[in-house]
């Protein structure tokens, strides 16, 4: 059987080399609907997804923040799952390789294999059955400084304290973005009481597939109206003005406190790098 | 072709597609932030930057046995730099600069007063891109800023990019974010 660190190391080889199918298959549909340069764009794009699969090689550069979210079943030691991420983390950044991103906020020296303090981000919670699930998400850093947090209400965009309020934020950040995420983008939203809980609930949502349909009716109606709505921007592919500008809208909820309204917006690049791995324990 | 002439930056104008085939030098935050404040001469630098394009990418990099291997290579935010750019285009003579998202308003006036241009390159085409490279001819700065901040000299040939801000002051993602602007307004009734 196969060791979990060699697992680990096996999902980063796909996650920064192999883009999700669904997510190909979109952005083949909107080359055929763009034009001019967001096409040529498009196209560069596309060939791009098919070389970094078939040479095993990452699809950018930025190989990101690794961000691990994982369900553990009871009775596994989750220190024992975070040091296996560490060591997968030095070995698939020395042989796929990844670039090394993880920099010393005090020396301002690189680590050099993606290492350090709270690097990668591990998010682990127990579960109710015997499957372990690892999903990870490489999160370019071009697209994670375009995302932004509300605190509703806020004036100057005409947002209250509802779900029109939430509809204004989202514009307004991906109108302040332009193109400078890599366009198109995948969305996550988080509403809630803290801006720790938000942030986390936004990014979470970036693991959902584009044709998920939110369970409840009105967060559905909520994330499929943004999404119109920010197509309506023109920005485009890779800012190159266009038809598309996002390709999915999800919104995870909390409980609010009665003074806090906090919106949390989390973007990913058309390179939207995920994987999911399911274990039988 | 690279190194850029006058002319050749006078001919491009925002909204071109062009390949790009020659010398590029890469450099983001941390070798613009020297450049700036340590204001190294041109001969300290190991490469002919008049003329060259200044490529914002930090790619990953495969040391091979008598070389390096860029295995990946697309660029990088160029608004980080923006405050570092003028004096950076002015100093070193590149005549153009290359990244993805644009640049602000003192860069597009740099691009004018320095007769350079703005190329577009595409985002997180890494692989596509590092196709594109012929050869590397060098890098310097590696030991201190590490392999994503160094600066590379990169032989290209054909590498596609779309002039997005050229040296007449015409800067598209002005024109896509003020037509955006329109629609936001009315989709948030401002």
């Amino acid at each position: 059987m196969l060791k979990l660190r060699d697992i680990l190391v096996e999902l980063y080889r796909e996650t920064a080399t192999s883009l999700p199918y669904e997510i190909e298959t979109k952005l083949k549909k909107i080359f055929k609907i763009e034009n001019s340069n967001a096409k040529e764009a498009l196209k560069v794009i596309l060939e791009n997804i098919k070389m970094a699969r078939e040479f095993e090689k990452p699809i950018c550069q930025d190989t990101g923040v690794p961000i691990f979210f994982i369900k553990a079943p009871f009775g596994i030691s989750h220190n024992y799952i975070k040091n296996e991420i560490i060591k997968a983390t030095r070995i698939a950044t020395r042989n796929i390789p990844l670039r090394a991103n993880a920099v010393d906020v005090l020396t301002d020296k690189n680590s050099g294999d993606n290492t350090g303090i709270g690097f990668p981000v591990i998010y682990i919670e127990e579960v109710n059955n015997s499957k372990l699930i690892i999903e990870l998400i490489l999160k370019g850093s071009g697209s994670e400084n375009i995302g932004q947090i509300y605190k509703l209400p806020i004036q100057e965009i005409g947002a209250e304290r509802d779900f029109d309020g939430v509809r204004k934020c989202v514009l307004d950040a991906i109108y302040k973005a332009q193109g400078r995420g890599c366009p198109p983008y995948f969305i996550g939203i988080g509403i809630g009481a803290t801006k720790d809980q938000v942030t986390r609930l936004s990014k979470e949502q970036l693991l959902r597939e584009i044709e998920d349909k939110n369970k409840n009716s009105l967060l559905d109606a909520l994330e499929k109206k943004i999404l119109k709505d920010i197509n309506k921007l023109g920005i485009g592919p890779m800012g190159f003005k266009g038809k598309t500008t996002a390709l999915a809208v999800k919104i995870g909820i909390n409980h609010r406190h009665p003074a806090s309204y906090f919106v949390d917006v989390s973007i990913s690049c058309w390179a939207h790098r995920k994987s999911k791995v399911i274990l039988k324990i | 072709m690279l190194p850029l002439k006058e002319k050749d930056v006078l001919s491009l104008h925002a909204g071109d597609f062009v390949l790009l085939t020659g010398l590029i030098v890469t450099g983001r935050d941390k070798l613009h932030k020297f450049l700036v404040k340590e204001k190294p001469s041109r001969k300290e630098i190991p490469f002919d930057l008049q003329g060259s394009v200044l490529y914002h990418c930090g790619p990953v990099v495969r040391k091979k046995a008598n070389n390096y291997e860029i295995i990946a290579c697309g660029p990088t935010t160029s608004i980080r730099v923006d405050m570092y750019e003028p004096e950076v285009i002015f100093r070193y003579g590149f005549k153009g600069i290359m990244g993805k998202g644009g640049m602000g308003e003192q860069t597009l006036n740099a691009l004018k007063v320095n007769h350079c241009v703005y190329f577009h390159a595409i985002g997180g085409a890494a692989v596509y891109l590092a196709e594109r490279i012929k050869r590397v001819v060098g890098v310097w700065k590696l030991e201190e800023f590490g392999i994503a901040e160094a600066m590379w000299a990169l032989e290209i040939d054909n590498f596609p990019a779309i002039v997005t801000m050229d040296s007449y002051g015409k800067n598209l993602h002005n024109t896509i974010e003020k037509k955006s602007y329109e629609e936001l307004r009315k989709l948030i009734k401002l």
